[in-house]
């Protein structure tokens, strides 16, 4: 057995079988569930790293059964980059879980509504990191529907845990859209297999597709893709979604739901469409940029906390599309430059913004309400998960040291290297509107006239959980070697 | 033939960590555990002197220590420990010991300590690592941090005011910061370096080719250091930020921020750029005028002030452009005299914030109106008082003295000779200023009511705000009279121009 194939399934199976012995719903079950699906996926990342770095980009044929009737799993250095930070912040959200939910042995915590939610989370989320992990090895196209599918269903049901009305009914649009887009994207695979007859990500790249039907393809692909990227203009289920969400579950959606999406979209237009048409990564680029505007003015706008981070996601994923344009704006190092940038770019958000919903959530605990005034002071109560937010806001404005700056860094690099000068003031310009929402909760907690005396003890853990996240961010900042070395490992992209 | 002591290359990262760990840890801590985080800041400001000696003492051996960590490929985090870099280093690794010690006595009581002392560190660390940035990429890395890290020590009480002081602070340094960083970026993309080096890294031929592209990429830097230097009109958050802590105050006018800008001048205008580029540029005198302009302007707003810290602040803001007035002259004896103000302004500043400090502890006292009789209560606090202000105007023996001699009779060699009357109307201006302070300080009556004097009868304050500020003020006479010394800052400064590592 190699390594690949080793570690390829253990990322897939391992949350999957975790999920089902989760199922059991006994309080004990789900620590020790949640322990070995984190670990699992944990062990399987830093195994495919090695195997990576040192071997190459690797795969893993299913039983033996090659392509078209086998399922074949593919591992590059992207894939694996996402599959660690997967596993970092997965790993910190099941820590955080444990204490979150309160002590489920107890009979009335288990038979409260909160507590009737609570035992679904250890199977749904451990389900959801099983599709996660199967989007960034799948090498074709029905088993990333299939993985979307299921990433989808979970990501909703997570969403309606909290027992509100708001949230079932946020988590109902949520489904709705999502399956919205799982439609478009299934339409243009439709297409393709009938153009192409193939499903492989590698034999469409082969055939190069071009004309109308892989243009349509093209298209409805990346719209569905959007709507379940939320990216600007359909952006609008994110925030409710997000937000209405039990804190480990907002952590979660916005910083890794999001991105499995994200992910299949880069594929789609560089592994497999070669880069497809400049005016289309320049039309991204522009939503991205609509993005980063509306969604941070509309974050600054907000009086309750979780909804601020929410419009955030909104904001922080236009720059993931900024790069869109950047990525074949000029010679190859550009390009590259570009590439390593956006990427630093989203494993820094995934890090500081599951960092910064958990320390949300540590706020909103200790006060039990979630509004901005309510969490006045509340730097003096709890510093630690203070600091959480405070150095994940950091990384997400990209100031030093940060892995958010390192990105930034490239990203500006490579706009001013291809003389984009409107990207640059995009990229430079998102970076202060961040500050401005990221600063009003900090003013906010640090007011000091109205520093709660009463308030519930947040559980070490839960504030570990979060500042753990943010020192990976702030860590990862003098790293960025590694991550740019890792990217290198595999040919998904034309230079 | 002497020889250094230590060649250990990461020389230069201990003296980073020293304050940075004690920082983290501090951090970690509980409100109530004094004496650990009193030991830790201490030990840590300890430690930073002892590793910023030996490594004085190497490089005046003629050694030199480099210490680099690849961040990017081709970008890497590097730390050297040359002559210009200690001269700032070795400020503001002294200033921090006693500014720490002030610090300790003066936030007893106050609220959340252990958030204050952890900035404070952070504050220190990202100051040394701005000194002996060797590149421009380590040097924006810590500029910026050092510009979220003080951050929260502005907005310490939490006040309403020092909340808009904070807010109005964050608005000039993020934006600068912003500036500073596509600058930094599109100069690696134009010159292919980042590196800092003597006499500068750009090719006069291609400034030549392209004026219109390197004088914006010189205008985005130089905006980028003019906010953190308070250059008018950029200056607009340094008299606000007053509102701070009277520690806060001396970190942010002596120690570390505007430091720190003035810092990236010197290596805008000398390391980047080179002079001679910067003077072909046509740059040099806009910095030249961009200076005398502020030293006036500055000096004539302070004199419309009665708030003795905002007095002091505006007062920065003029000196501080002394230093970029000297190192963007073409002549070696400017040089040195803008480099020496660098430690001079520090020593005689630091004096005046902790007496204005220990004056507002003991007294109560925050205008100038009501210092009557002051002096006579205070008598150790205002003869350092008198020292700093008698610096300030440039009398001798004082150290502002010799960075005034040395900028006269450079901007006579760089043949700008309408610098001098610029010089002599400022030393006029702080005379008008700080005289009147003096005056109401020792010879009018008391002519308020001094709060919290009961209960400190006699006494001038706690001992360990009083002899900080001693100190600075024996140190501040001390440069001055023994600028000859081999120990001197002013020797020090010109070894960095005789050297040729400007």
């Amino acid at each position: 057995m190699t390594p690949f194939e080793l570690w390829t399934s253990v990322a897939v199976f391992g949350p999957l079988l975790a999920a089902v012995l989760a199922l059991s719903g006994r309080p004990r079950i789900l620590r020790i569930a949640l322990a070995t699906g984190s670990a699992s996926a944990l062990a399987a990342a830093l195994g495919l790293w090695g195997a990576v770095t040192h071997e190459g980009p690797g795969r893993h044929l299913l039983g033996g059964w090659g392509q078209p009737l086998g399922i074949e799993l593919w591992v590059d250095g992207f894939a694996t980059a996402m599959l660690l930070v997967t596993a970092v912040v997965g790993s910190a959200i099941s820590l955080y879980s444990l204490s979150y939910f309160g002590d489920l042995s107890e009979l009335s915590v288990r038979e409260s509504p909160a507590g009737r939610g609570a035992r679904y989370f250890a199977p749904l989320w451990l389900l959801l990191w099983s599709a996660l992990n199967g989007i960034y090895l799948s090498a074709d196209l029905f088993n990333l529907y299939v993985m979307l599918e299921i990433l989808g269903l979970a990501a909703a049901a997570i969403v309606t845990l909290a027992v509100t009305t708001q949230a079932t009914v946020a988590g109902m649009r949520y489904l709705i859209v999502s399956l919205v887009g799982s439609l478009f994207f299934l339409l243009g695979v439709a297409l393709l297999y009938v153009e192409y007859g193939v499903l492989s990500l590698e034999a469409l790249a082969a055939a190069e597709p071009a004309g109308p039907a892989a243009a349509i393809a093209l298209v409805s692909m990346t719209v569905g893709m959007a709507m379940k990227t939320a990216l600007f203009p359909f952006h609008a289920w994110l925030p409710p979604a997000h937000a209405g969400a039990p804190a480990p579950g907002s952590a979660l959606l916005s910083a890794l739901v999001v991105k499995g999406s994200f992910f299949i979209l880069v594929r789609l237009w560089f592994a497999v469409y070669g880069g497809g048409t400049e005016g289309g990564l320049f039309v991204l680029g522009l939503l991205g940029a609509g993005a980063i505007l509306w969604g941070s003015l509309l974050a600054l706008r907000q009086t309750s906390l979780k909804r601020l981070i929410a419009y955030s996601t909104v904001a922080q994923l236009g720059y993931l599309f900024v790069m869109f344009p950047l990525l074949l704006g000029g010679s190859g190092e550009v390009n590259a430059d570009a590439w390593s940038g956006g990427m630093l770019l989203l494993l820094s958000h995934a890090l500081a913004k599951a960092a910064m919903f958990l320390a949300a959530g540590n706020m909103s605990y200790a006060v039990a309400e979630d509004s901005l005034p309510a969490i006045s002071g509340i730097a003096h109560r709890l510093p630690v998960s203070f600091f959480a937010f405070g150095l994940g806001g950091l990384s997400l404005a990209g100031l030093p040291p940060s892995a958010g700056f390192l990105g930034k860094w490239l990203l500006l690099r490579s706009a001013i290297e291809s003389g984009a000068w409107g990207w640059v003031v995009v990229i430079a310009g998102g970076g202060l509107l961040t500050l401005g929402y990221v600063i009003l909760v900090l003013r906010y907690a640090l007011d000091r006239k109205d520093a709660p005396d009463d308030y519930r003890p947040v559980p070490r853990r839960m504030e570990g959980a979060a500042i753990l996240l943010a020192l990976v961010a702030v860590v990862l900042g003098v790293r960025g070697v590694e991550v740019v070395a890792l990217l290198q490992q595999g040919a998904v992209f034309p230079w | 033939m002497v020889t250094p002591l230590v060649t250990w290359d990461a020389l230069p990262l201990l003296v980073v960590l020293s304050s940075f760990v004690p920082g983290i840890a501090i951090m970690f801590l509980r409100e109530e555990q004094e004496a650990l985080r009193t030991t830790l800041n201490l030990v840590g400001a300890l430690a930073k002197l002892v590793f910023v000696s030996l490594m004085l003492q190497g490089v005046a051996a003629g050694a030199s220590y480099e210490w680099a960590l690849e961040v990017l490929p081709g970008l890497s985090l590097t730390l050297e420990g040359d002559a210009l870099a200690l001269l700032f280093v070795t400020l503001s690794a002294a200033l921090w010991l006693v500014t720490t010690l002030y610090a300790i006595g003066y936030m007893q009581g106050h609220e959340n300590r252990t958030r204050f002392f952890s900035f404070f560190s952070l504050c220190v660390t990202a100051t040394t690592g701005i000194a002996m940035a060797g590149d421009l990429f380590t040097f924006v890395l810590f500029y910026e941090a050092l510009t979220w890290a003080t951050y929260p020590l502005v907005v310490h009480s939490g006040t309403p005011e020092a909340v808009r002081a904070g807010r109005s602070y964050l608005a000039y340094t993020l934006g600068a910061g912003t500036l500073l960083v596509v600058g930094a970026v599109w100069f690696q993309v134009t010159v292919g370096t980042v590196n800092f080096s003597p006499g500068g890294v750009v090719d006069a031929m291609a400034v030549d080719a392209e004026p219109l592209r390197y004088g914006i990429l010189f205008f985005l830097l130089f905006v980028g250091m003019g906010v953190k230097s308070a250059f008018f009109p950029l200056h607009g958050w340094l008299p606000t930020a007053m509102v701070a802590p009277a520690p806060v105050s001396a970190l942010l006018h002596a120690v570390a921020v505007v430091k720190a800008g003035a810092f990236g001048i010197i290596r805008l205008v000398h390391s980047l750029f080179g002079i001679e580029v910067t003077w072909q540029m046509g740059a040099t005198t806009v910095i030249v005028a961009v200076a005398s302009f502020t030293i006036i302007y500055a000096s004539i707003r302070a004199l419309a002030q009665d708030d003795l810290k905002r007095i002091l602040a505006f007062s920065t803001v003029s000196q501080l452009s002394y230093i970029a007035l000297g190192v963007a002259l073409l002549d070696p004896m400017a040089q040195v005299g803008g480099l020496v103000h660098l430690v001079h302004q520090g020593l005689m500043k630091i004096t005046l914030f902790f007496c204005a400090g220990l004056i507002t502890e003991t007294l109560g006292v925050k205008t100038v109106s009501a210092m009557g009789g002051v002096a006579r209560r205070m008598p150790l606090t205002m003869a350092a008082f008198t020292i700093g202000a008698l610096g300030m105007i440039g009398l001798p023996p004082v150290a502002g003295f010799i960075s005034k001699w040395y900028l006269g009779i450079g901007s006579l060699g760089a043949g700008v000779p309408w610098v001098i009357p610029v010089l002599l109307a400022s030393s006029l201006l702080n005379a008008a200023y700080f005289l009147p302070i003096l005056r109401t300080a020792y010879f009018d009556d008391r002519n308020a009511e001094w709060s919290g004097e009961e209960a400190r009868r006699g006494l001038e304050g706690d001992w360990r705000l009083v002899w900080p500020a001693v100190v600075t003020a024996a140190l501040s006479l001390g440069v001055g009279l023994f600028a000859a010394s081999d120990l001197s800052p002013l020797s020090w400064a010109i070894l960095i121009v005789e050297r040729g590592v400007l």
